[in-house]
């Protein structure tokens, strides 16, 4: 028993060291904001300022950067959310040869690097005589974050009962009646959620759009521009701000997530 | 196809759903593709000269990766360190995985994920940027490690390829821990209990009943992280030196600085074959299809 003691201890140990590894470089970089240093640091500690979140508000290149995420996210948004639908409602009805190569085809671009979906598209483009920018961001995004709808889509859609659809029809309603008044209002909790993490993998791309973005440079690329010329504090204020919006929407989220679990299960 | 499709949605919605499936497939996801390693068989020309005598297919752009010795060089380090990457991630997660699939009550297992998920949304820049901050040279790490006296002068740990490693293992680490745990958390706690009752110790209990079961999840977790290590762009842009560049970075000067886009064609497509490679490569290993990864 003595050593399955350690064990345990030493586990929780880890654990601990863990999730230290895990939150030390955020609240790190969140207090750096606060530090009255022209370099972000919070070693040596010269203060405490709130002035590098006036200096990111009186920033333009930062709101027009801002600006241009949104465009994107939403472009984004409104082309992947119907195409994973459809591909999750493809792969939820049909049955027989090639479904298994069409699945892997469909999640093929979840496992390509995110710079080769952005040079495709990019050349492909080309020929068509078209150049980067908030299109081809939004294309070059839709690529994968597609994918990502679908598998969230087709998740929630193998857990319906089929039955229901055939009773509507059966009763009289029309194939589009059924689909309108029962998948859809089914489904709804999933593209809601899908719709959110759409806009969320859009928001923070870096990889794809790099490659795409052409002179509409989006708030990611800004702050990774920003990071290695003329880096200030006010990089962490973003960031502050930015953490605490994703924060506050995960844990809505989550919380939102678990309690319709709890009440289907 | 078709037939399944029209008997339960009707045939307008049977096409419309085609229809877009057709334009994201062809469109996005095959024609583009195709297209990039058209390009990277084309050596690089001025606009009048494209379908011109010179216009013929080569090996020229992949010739040049082996006869460039740094890039060959880059090119070997980046596949090298995202194998490491790769072993490390798996190392520090299967621990946290197993613990939070059979030793925690799951009210602790709940908490914990909640904790976990929370970085995990948190832009991938952002996270690597808070990295820049600790590993600076004169930053919080530095500024402990001399005051504890383990060190006499500042490390630069940004001129070299051990921060970017950091940062990697840092940026990646969920998309281990979460295919993970759910293969273990599928494993019924009996067959644990079994193995111990008949007498394996934890490690052969790891090996021969845990481990074995949680292969999908493990395979699923390497390839990921590999694939986003190998192509990453953001992480060795903010914490790598110019001595120790990636290999996407690479592929950008060919496009952007290089301005010679078959060039990157070729060196992309390279990329994305030794992703393919290593794919198969660990589906092998594990015996795993891919219908077992994409769960």
């Amino acid at each position: 028993m003595k050593s399955e003691t350690i064990l345990r201890w030493s586990v929780r140990f880890y654990i601990g060291v863990f999730f230290l590894y895990l939150f030390t470089p955020l609240i790190i970089m969140g207090l750096a904001t606060f530090n009255d240093s022209r370099f972000p640091t919070v070693s040596p500690w010269k203060g405490f300022t709130l002035k590098w979140f006036s200096a990111l508000a009186e920033d333009d290149a930062m709101w027009h950067a801002l600006w241009i995420s949104v465009i994107v996210a939403v472009g984004v948004l409104v082309v992947a959310v119907p195409i994973g639908i459809c591909c999750a409602l493809f792969l939820s009805t049909f049955q027989g040869r090639g479904k298994t190569f069409l699945y892997s085809l469909m999640m093929s671009p979840l496992l390509t690097p995110g710079v080769i979906v952005g040079i495709s598209t990019l050349i492909f483009w080309k020929g068509l005589s078209v150049s980067g920018g908030v299109m081809l961001t939004v294309i070059a995004q839709t690529t994968f974050i597609a994918a990502y709808v679908m598998l969230m889509v087709l998740a929630r859609l193998q857990r319906f009962d089929r039955t229901l659809e055939n009773a509507a029809l059966s009763l009289g309603a029309t194939q589009w009646q059924a689909f309108r008044r029962i998948l859809l209002p089914y489904l709804k909790p999933a593209i809601i959620s899908a719709a959110g993490i759409a806009f969320l993998q859009s928001f923070e791309n870096y990889n794809t759009t790099l490659f795409v973005k052409g002179y509409d440079t989006t708030l990611t690329v800004y702050i990774a521009s920003k990071v290695r010329t003329g880096l200030t504090p006010a990089v962490n204020a973003l960031g502050l701000v930015m953490i605490s919006i994703t924060v506050i929407l995960a844990i809505v989220y989550e919380v939102k997530r678990r309690r319709e679990q709890s009440i289907h299960s | 196809m078709f037939s399944q499709l029209k008997a339960r949605f009707g045939s307008s919605l049977a096409v419309g759903i085609l229809g877009m499936i057709a334009i994201w497939l062809l469109g996005m996801v095959i024609l583009p593709q195709l297209l990039m390693v058209d390009y990277s068989f084309r050596p690089n020309l001025f606009p009048s000269e494209i379908g011109g005598p010179k216009d013929v297919y080569s090996l020229g752009n992949y010739e040049t990766l082996f006869s460039n010795l740094i890039h060959l060089k880059i090119f070997l380090k980046t596949i090298w360190s995202s194998v490491l990457v790769t072993a490390l991630t798996l190392l520090v997660s299967y621990p946290i995985a197993f613990y939070l699939a059979k030793v925690a009550t799951p009210r602790q297992a709940a908490f914990c994920l909640l904790l976990l998920v929370i970085p995990f949304w948190i832009n991938e820049i952002l996270r690597t940027f808070a990295w820049y901050i600790i590993l600076a040279y004169k930053g919080p790490l530095n500024a402990m490690l001399l005051g504890l006296g383990f060190i006499d002068r500042p490390i630069r740990f940004l001129s070299g390829d051990g921060g970017v490693l950091i940062g990697m293992v840092y940026a990646y680490i969920l998309f281990m821990i979460f295919p993970i745990y759910n293969a273990i958390e599928s494993l019924d706690s009996n067959q644990v209990k079994a193995a111990r009752n008949l007498g394996a110790g934890w490690i052969r209990t790891h090996w021969r009943v845990i481990i074995p079961h949680a292969k999908p999840g493990i395979a699923t977790g390497c390839i990921m992280t590999f694939m986003l290590a190998a192509g990453s762009y953001a992480v060795p842009s903010l914490l790598g030196s110019p001595g120790s560049r990636w290999f996407t970075q690479i592929i950008y000067n060919w496009f952007f600085e290089g301005g010679d886009w078959n060039q990157g064609a070729a060196y992309a497509f390279l990329l994305l074959i030794i992703c393919i490679g290593f794919i198969a490569l660990v589906m092998r290993i594990f015996k795993v299809g891919l219908g077992d990864i994409a769960k």
